[in-house]
């Protein structure tokens, strides 16, 4: 700025206001309140509440150059980077309704005689790039394999065989390597899996961050179900199998950056058998999703988002243990946006609520489960949350990157 | 848990919102500015609006302190940035800054190195440990975040530390709220005070708003019942014809201030002559610079920044939201054009910006609590 601004400026204190208003009388915009005194407030809110329903399901585009942090958080970018690039890229029936695991149909051996014209199958894969690699409660290893169970579970399947793939910086510890082997070894047997072909590579010092982990799994479905969260239906339930964002605070804990100390280890676990429990009792389960990046928010967008329903929470319902609830607190971070990694999210049909509930419940992973929110009609795609205070806000899906490197 | 779990308990809240409805008088409206960006999170994340009668507006202020930092002085921190002898460190909150050439964000996926701290303190301990690089904490904020700045700078005198520096862009809240009463567009019914500011610089400042232009200012905590229970105070205020400033958060705020913090300001730091605030354009003796005694730690003598003005995005308005003139929906890129994840302003950025509370939170069908819903009615 020159200096005659400068002078204008410490002059009239409120110059400032003249132009914004002279700018502000320039745009011609319909919803000028000193323009023309057409709709009512609230009809006027409307229509941009609309406008901007309409603008939220356009198709996505990734407007950035390059990739940035908030690409990997789980929340609104991955999913634009996942439909805008992936999904456009290798468009398919079994990729599209975008679960946690592609249901796969083969010619099942024995074929018609056995009264099975096909088997059912599911794939999924996931990339652990956690950092630290050990921290309280777990590390990368068995993160890598109750991860991928958990996808191949929630989608209603047996988990059978796993892959591993591990990338590996020069310089890593072997010692460290055989712990996350030994880990993955348990944390299979723990499951019912095998680990049973894998692949190595090593890149430069400098090039990775000590060990990267790919696993991929195979479940067979046995039972007659069909899961998704476009089943979910107004008067649903919505239940969570235990308290959450557990693990996201560990590991944000864990770095040591914060200098905050609390007592609180991840929930990494196998659900395979939480689950089991759970589709025996209730056959008529919609949907179900395990809670890891993005949380419990990210979910509940899901589910509103595909079933094109409302979605209505209960913050004093959704368990939260107290330390993670203080950590949170203190950082300024919604535990609905942490990740957990033993935890699942399930729809049931309202009256099969309760009976989900005890099922969960009657599991070590699920003494506290809790039916958190309903599904409903009104106000599609958007979840709602009713706050301990008593108001109603909006969940909506993470934007930005608060935890990185969290799986 | 304590000390939380106090401060939002539904019933107290219900009993509040009847004893405020009580207050409104039929046919009058009211509009309260809550100035500090905090509250505006605390009063979207918690549904606050859900306990106020049609008749009382919330008007977000300015006290947003990412939102008030002008595209030039992002554009001036990306230059110091991309110098290679620097390490440029910022709050989080700033990251997702849009200047005109792109955000802390973009320049950091392009191989800048910047790199988000919690503390000016994580900045003296990068700086420590790059002593062949020169460490800049880009500082912004009003005086809440003052004080620890000026504390990082004397520790790091005392230390002798000389590859620190601060890039200052620290500004203060009174002259804003002083802009916003003398803005002839805007009538407000009384003032929802900072509470964090007022941590430092205490509750005599706000006299004048009483005094000379007769509005009341109750200064609030940031918990959902602190915020309603100071617009019940308004309220009273307003029903028995009063303007007088009250303390409501004087479980933290002391009347005269935090002397201490308020000295360490005054050792390195001095008001500028004038500032610009994004949206709002300059306003005089609205801000502060580091002080000739630490011009080895200020970034903007050791380093030659652009300083060239950038005008904001034609269609952006966030000058409007930030006066309270607009509310964020009726800005006409809202939600569409200017979402959380690409800000067109700043005002979408922030978690504490209006506009991003309302997209996050407040973006629905509202329905008011049975005790709110009747005010008004005899």
């Amino acid at each position: 700025m020159t200096t005659d601004q400068a002078g204008e400026a410490g002059q009239v204190s409120s110059g400032w206001i003249a132009d914004a208003l002279r700018e502000h009388d320039h745009s011609q915009r319909p919803e000028n309140p000193g323009g023309r005194p057409a709709l009512p407030v609230t009809d006027r809110e409307q229509q941009v509440l609309d406008r901007i329903d309409r603008a939220r399901r356009r198709r996505p585009r990734v407007r950035e150059e390059r990739i940035t942090m908030s690409h990997g958080a789980g929340g609104k970018a991955t999913q634009t980077l996942i439909k805008a690039v992936f999904l456009d890229a290798f468009r398919n029936p079994l990729l599209e309704p975008l679960e946690d695991a592609a249901e796969l149909r083969v010619p099942a051996s024995g074929g018609v005689a056995d009264g099975l014209a096909e088997a059912r199958l599911t794939l999924t894969t996931d990339s652990y790039v956690v950092s630290p690699l050990f921290f309280p409660g777990g590390d990368i290893g068995d993160l890598a394999v109750n991860g991928t169970v958990n996808d191949l579970s929630v989608s209603g399947a047996t988990p059978m065989y796993l892959t591993a793939g591990f990338i590996l910086e020069e310089g890593f510890p072997v010692a460290d390597l055989t712990r996350v082997a030994a880990s993955m070894r348990d944390a299979a047997a723990a499951a019912g899996v095998c680990i049973v072909t894998g692949d190595t590579k090593v890149v430069q010092r400098g090039k990775a961050d000590g060990c990267y982990i790919n696993t991929a799994g195979v479940g067979v479905i046995t039972r007659d179900i069909s899961l998704g969260v476009a089943h979910a239906q107004p008067g649903d339930a919505i239940i969570v199998s235990g308290p959450i964002g557990d693990h996201g605070v560990t590991i944000m804990l864990a770095r040591g950056e914060l200098d905050i100390e609390a007592d609180v280890v991840s929930d990494t676990a196998p659900l395979n058998g939480l689950i089991a429990g759970l589709l025996d009792a209730v056959p008529d389960v919609r949907a179900m999703r395990d809670a890891t990046r993005g949380g419990v928010a990210t979910i509940l967008n899901e589910i509103a988002r595909a079933a094109d329903v409302g979605v209505l929470a209960s913050e004093n319902d959704i368990p939260v243990r107290p330390e993670v609830r203080g950590a949170c607190e203190l950082l300024g971070i919604d535990p609905m946006y942490v990740a957990c990694e033993g935890r699942l999210v399930a729809v049931v049909p309202g009256n099969s609520a309760e009976l989900a509930v005890q099922a969960l419940r009657a599991h070590p992973l699920g003494a506290q489960a809790a039916i958190i929110g309903s599904v409903v009609a009104d106000q599609p795609g958007i979840v709602r949350l009713k706050t301990a205070f008593g108001g109603t806000r909006i969940v909506d899906l993470l934007v930005g990157d608060p935890l990185p490197r969290i799986c | 848990m304590r000390f939380v779990d106090e401060f939002r308990d539904a019933d107290k809240a219900h009993a509040l919102a009847a004893k405020i409805a009580a207050l409104c008088e039929p046919g009058r409206s009211y509009k309260f500015m809550e100035v500090c960006g905090g509250h505006t999170h605390t009063i979207y994340k918690h549904g606050l609006e859900d306990y106020l009668p049609e008749a009382i507006t919330l008007v977000h202020g300015p006290g947003c302190p990412v939102c008030v930092i002008p595209m030039g002085r992002v554009d001036d921190a990306m230059h110091l940035a991309a110098r290679p002898d620097v390490i440029m460190t910022s709050f989080g909150d700033m990251m997702r800054v849009p200047g005109s050439q792109g955000s802390f964000f973009d320049a950091k996926a392009s191989g800048t190195d910047i790199r988000m701290v919690y503390s000016p303190l994580d900045s003296l301990k990068i700086a420590r440990q790059n002593p062949d690089r020169q460490v800049v904490f880009m500082a912004i904020g009003f005086e809440t975040t003052a004080p620890s700045t000026a504390m990082t700078m004397l520790r790091a005198a005392a230390e002798g530390l000389s590859n620190f520096s601060v890039f200052c862009n620290h500004v203060t809240i009174i002259p804003a709220i002083k802009a916003i009463l003398d803005s002839p567009d805007l009538r407000l019914d009384g003032f929802i005070g900072p509470g964090h500011v007022s941590t430092v610089i205490g509750c005599r400042p706000y006299e004048f708003i009483a005094r000379d232009y007769r509005k009341p200012v109750v200064v609030a905590g940031f918990e959902p019942l602190d915020i309603l229970q100071s617009i019940y105070l308004l309220m009273l205020q307003l029903s028995a014809g009063r303007s007088e400033v009250e303390n409501q958060y004087s479980r933290v705020v002391p009347w005269d201030g935090n002397v201490v913090a308020l000295k360490a300001i005054g050792e390195t730091m001095e008001l500028r002559p004038y500032f610009e605030w994004r949206g709002l354009g300059f306003i005089s003796h609205s801000a502060l610079r580091v002080r000739e005694k630490y011009a080895a730690m200020d970034a903007e003598r050791l380093f030659s920044v652009p300083g060239v003005r950038v005008a904001d995005p034609k269609a952006c308005q966030c000058g409007e939201v930030l006066k309270g003139v607009l509310k964020p929906w009726e800005c006409k890129v809202f939600g569409t054009a200017c979402t959380p994840e690409t800000p067109i302003g700043t005002c979408m950025v922030s978690p504490e910006g209006a506009c991003a509370a309302y997209y996050n939170y407040g973006r629905m069908n509202r329905s008011r609590v049975p005790e709110a819903a009747r005010a008004g009615q005899s």
